[in-house]
């Protein structure tokens, strides 16, 4: 008998296993697929190492900070700083036609952007930064308060509002169109007040040291598990059956993936179908070049960009929508090696994100879907060219993976990266001893979704007994 | 366990929380709160590693008694006087 079981081998649910583990309790975690990370996996090709989700790991502190999400989640794991090795970015930037705005670690050069390219705004945005602050001490507004709203009735241009919000969405939003408050909150200081950085060896860095403490501390992790259905009665869950047959028997289930996903293990299709899984699923173009991208006069880390002055986010009716899209240049930061030294990755890499459509993506005949691929890489690069200089004729190496690629990874509804648009933050569900964490339970990101499943695992797993 | 051996304990506990902060100069009448910056969720912690480690239980409305690593140590000196340390 465990004494928790978890569902799903990403960041939540590693980190929830250290957490249960570290405190002696009988911990399995099952995946389903053969690999660990869920969505912030990683993948080899062609003698190349790739990250699937990871673009940037966000809320960004340096060494001997003791405040924020990221000190905080070093602590509860007993990690060190070192062992994330996280390398801070050189610089990204969000660009719309004819106004580009630059960002760094730490909200300092936004605010002097913000001041050059739009004056009028300067008090309104400390207004905003007041607003935020509030938020986070006094809670006044709810969670899924409507961020436009909020937004639009403290920065008095649109262009700007749209400005702040398309980075937010990009890296976190999995509600179509609008964006709850409380997640532009989480989203705002993740980002703009903190920022973004990278290990040098990318996600799988991180991804083993989770793996290798949850083993140390012996816990079991199970690949190529899934879980088939959860077993319940009225008001408790008992454990799991296997796609295999197996049956675990868990004093407690906790389940990173995704809420309809998780109800449907438990049968309940009734409420599974209230309100609706998440729609909003990428296509990541990767390009390998002969040249580092700043041989390129390209030192950007992250590009947010829009090609008109209103960001729209929307499941694309077409395969993909290419009017925005984000370009990350995983060269473009500054990694040092123990001594001190700069370092850099040995191949120029470009990948850009774009929004797709799952279902258009999933349904293609094998031939036609290779195809697609080939089409959609050239018109995403296309795109990308024109927010950063072209860099098509230094192209060696491709790769490209879709929603279907998202779906194997995460298993979500939709292949959708954000999951369901609504959060579930306590994380309880209508069984008294199964959670959900991760994704649907509301923080995103690799920070956030560790913190998600320390959250949980503490709440209900750990100081119960 | 002597005064100074609970002492010990608790360092070890903290450098565990807390791998990066140097602990050799801490003050013991200032509060953990404001010289380490620790959150309820660390306190927490604190309180689960005594569990762990010593099988000590203290009730939520004491965790006050472990703001800083003077009162920490006068609060378990009884809890733990019997118990001997393993290092």
């Amino acid at each position: 008998m465990y004494d928790t079981i978890i569902i799903g081998a990403g960041m939540s649910g590693l980190a929830a296993g250290i957490r249960l583990a570290h405190f002696d309790r009988r911990v399995c975690i099952l995946e389903r697929h053969t690999t660990i990370g869920g969505l912030n996996s990683f993948y080899r090709l062609n003698g190349r190492d790739y990250d699937v989700g990871l673009h940037a790991v966000t809320n960004y502190m340096p060494k001997g900070t003791r405040r924020g999400p990221l000190a905080k989640l070093l602590r509860q794991l007993r990690f060190r700083w070192e062992d994330f090795s996280l390398a801070p970015q050189i610089g990204s930037t969000i660009a719309f036609p004819g106004v580009q705005l630059q960002l760094g670690n730490g909200l300092e050069l936004l605010e002097s952007e913000i001041d050059k390219h739009f004056p009028s705004q300067k008090d309104n945005f400390q207004q905003l930064l007041t607003q935020i602050a509030d938020y986070d001490e006094l809670e006044q507004q709810p969670f899924e308060a409507s961020a436009r709203q909020v937004v639009s009735s403290t920065i008095s241009d649109p262009l700007l509002v749209e400005m702040l919000l398309c980075p937010l969405m990009w890296y976190g939003n999995a509600r179509e169109s609008d964006m709850d408050f409380g997640q532009f909150c989480i989203m705002f200081r993740s980002i703009f007040m903190e920022g973004f950085s990278r290990p040098f060896a990318g996600v799988r860095l991180i991804l083993k040291n989770l793996v290798r403490r949850f083993r140390e501390l012996g816990g079991e992790l199970k690949l190529s598990r899934g879980v088939d259905r959860i077993v319940h009665d009225k008001k408790h869950v008992n454990g799991v059956v296997l796609d295999n047959g197996e049956q675990l028997p868990g004093k407690h289930i906790l389940s990173s993936a995704g809420w309809f996903e998780t109800l449907r293990m438990c049968g309940d299709v009734v409420s599974s179908s209230t309100r609706g899984p998440g729609k909003l699923s990428f296509t990541e173009s990767i390009a390998i070049l002969d040249k580092q991208p700043r041989q390129l006069g390209h030192d950007r880390t992250i590009v947010f960009f829009n090609d008109s002055d209103k960001f729209r986010w929307e499941q694309p009716k077409t395969m993909c929508d290419l009017r925005t899209g984000v370009i990350c240049s995983p060269n473009n930061y500054w990694y040092e090696d123990v001594s001190g030294k700069q370092q850099q990755l040995s191949e120029g890499v470009i990948r850009i994100t774009a929004l797709a459509n799952f279902d258009a993506w999933q349904n293609l005949p094998e031939e036609q879907y290779r195809l697609e691929k080939l089409r959609w890489h050239e018109r995403t690069v296309t795109s990308a060219v024109r927010f950063m200089p072209d860099f098509r004729r230094h192209i060696i190496d491709t790769d490209m993976f879709t929603p279907k690629t998202i779906h194997r990874f995460t298993w979500h509804d939709n292949g959708a990266v954000y999951g369901a648009p609504n959060k579930h933050l306590d994380g309880t569900t209508p069984w008294k001893n199964l959670y959900v964490c991760g994704t649907d339970q509301g923080y995103v990101g690799i920070i956030g979704s560790i913190l998600s499943g320390i959250s949980i695992a503490n709440r209900y797993c750990l100081q119960t007994t | 366990m002597t005064l100074a051996e609970i002492r010990e304990e608790i360092i070890d506990i903290l450098h565990d929380i807390a791998p990066d902060e140097d602990l050799s100069e801490l003050k013991d009448d200032v509060d953990f709160r404001e010289q380490l910056e620790l959150d309820s969720m660390d306190f927490l912690d604190i309180v689960m590693e005594l569990r762990k480690r010593h099988r000590v239980q203290i009730p939520e409305e004491d965790y006050g008694e472990l703001a800083s690593m003077h009162r920490t140590v006068t609060y378990l000196e009884p809890l733990l006087k019997d118990v001997a340390r393993v290092s």
